[in-house]
């Protein structure tokens, strides 16, 4: 399967049906950190990503915040 | 994984809560907590005009999103910070979200009003980015809230901010700041806004849900110049203790709100004044929003005069 990373964008290839929990766990991003997208939908860390198709990792993380008033 | 409330499948799994949600359960679970962060907190009425400052991030826009459907008298602000082709982009957003919804934006731009984009304010004052553009998004937001009549401000932070604040300030023990930090702050001055948090019981992924979910154009890129700030590496730190005890954030934000910021609220007494170049409310004489835009001018002045010779 594709997957789709940002901030850089870039794509790695992991082979085989997968979790999206394993998924995660291989490529070391914390699940708290990103919204898993395959196409128009979010997935649980449960699911099953199958060989052929295309998820995104989206992190969700933003910030670079001066200390508040 | 299936959704608690109606056992459809579900797509988002909000551990801290032990709990999982279909879509529309948890579009009703986030308006939910905004709504009681409204309440709790008496941020606003529906009787008051409200500026939510908006970014084109995730945050702020799922928060005008909100707002807008519970009926709230909204405008948007937009404040251009001149960072290349991101602020392009993210204002860009805004005002195709204004326009969608058919609700007002106003733009403010930094350089018409620091006299520098973010990008030389930081060269200039030699500080990190985020400082200058903090405080001039600070000064701004209040300075155009007074000006059109509007009593309240609502920013995007949520609960990961808000956690990764608190530790920032308690790592440095910042006992001036911890008072300060609350998801309403109140009005303490004629010139000084009400300024609130509606998304403070949220946390970031629940934001980009919500904003996904929603079908939400925002900026996925972040600021060029986040990369390596501290906020950034203390919410990493946060995650990764979230993510080995579900609720850690939630617990370390909620206890210090419910249980220790009394504390160090009596503790503070501030005077505040009127500066005496802008007329907007200092603690000293001269506010740090002009006494920046006289750096940026000094410094540009010598630039210039540097390159004349």
């Amino acid at each position: 399967m594709k997957v789709i990373l940002r901030n850089p964008r870039r794509e790695v290839d992991v082979a085989g049906n997968r979790r999206v929990k394993d998924i995660l766990r291989e490529l070391d991003i914390i699940p708290e950190t990103v919204l898993v997208i395959c196409g128009d939908d979010l997935v649980t860390a449960d699911q099953v990503v199958r060989e052929g198709d295309t998820i995104e990792l989206r992190p969700v993380m933003s910030g670079g915040r001066a200390r508040s008033r | 994984m299936k959704c608690r409330k109606c056992g459809e499948p579900a797509v988002l799994e909000l551990r801290r809560h032990n709990a999982a949600f279909c879509a529309p359960d948890f579009l009703e679970f986030f308006r939910n907590q905004v709504r009681e962060a409204i309440r709790k907190h008496r941020m606003f009425t529906r009787d008051e005009a409200v500026l939510v400052a908006v970014s084109g991030g995730k945050d702020s826009l799922a928060l005008w999103d909100v707002l807008i459907d519970e009926g709230y008298r909204t405008t948007g602000l937009y404040l251009d910070l001149g960072i290349f082709e991101y602020s392009v982009e993210s204002k860009a957003k805004c005002e195709k979200f204004a326009a969608a919804r058919g609700v007002p934006l106003l733009v403010s731009a930094v350089r018409d009003e620091v006299g520098a984009p973010v990008p030389v304010i930081k060269e200039v004052t030699r500080r990190p980015p985020c400082s200058g553009c903090g405080l001039s998004k600070r000064y701004l937001m209040n300075r155009e809230a007074l000006e059109h009549g509007m009593p309240v401000v609502a920013t995007g932070h949520n609960l990961d901010d808000e956690a990764a604040t608190l530790f920032g300030s308690v790592m440095h023990w910042q006992t001036d700041a911890l008072p300060r930090q609350s998801p309403a702050l109140p009005s303490t001055h004629p010139k000084l806004v009400r300024r609130v948090k509606p998304l403070y019981r949220l946390s970031e992924r629940e934001t980009a849900a919500f904003a996904f979910l929603r079908k939400i154009d925002y900026i996925v890129e972040e600021c060029p110049f986040a990369k390596g700030a501290t906020s950034i590496t203390h919410k990493e730190i946060l995650s990764r203790l979230e993510d080995a005890s579900p609720g850690a954030k939630h617990n370390f934000l909620f206890g210090f709100l419910d249980r220790a910021r009394p504390a160090f609220e009596r503790a503070e007494s501030v005077i505040l004044n009127e500066c005496a170049r802008c007329g907007q409310v200092t603690t000293g004489t001269i506010c740090a929003f002009c006494k920046l835009a006289d750096q940026v001018k000094r410094r540009q002045g010598e630039g210039h005069a540097n390159h004349r010779a």
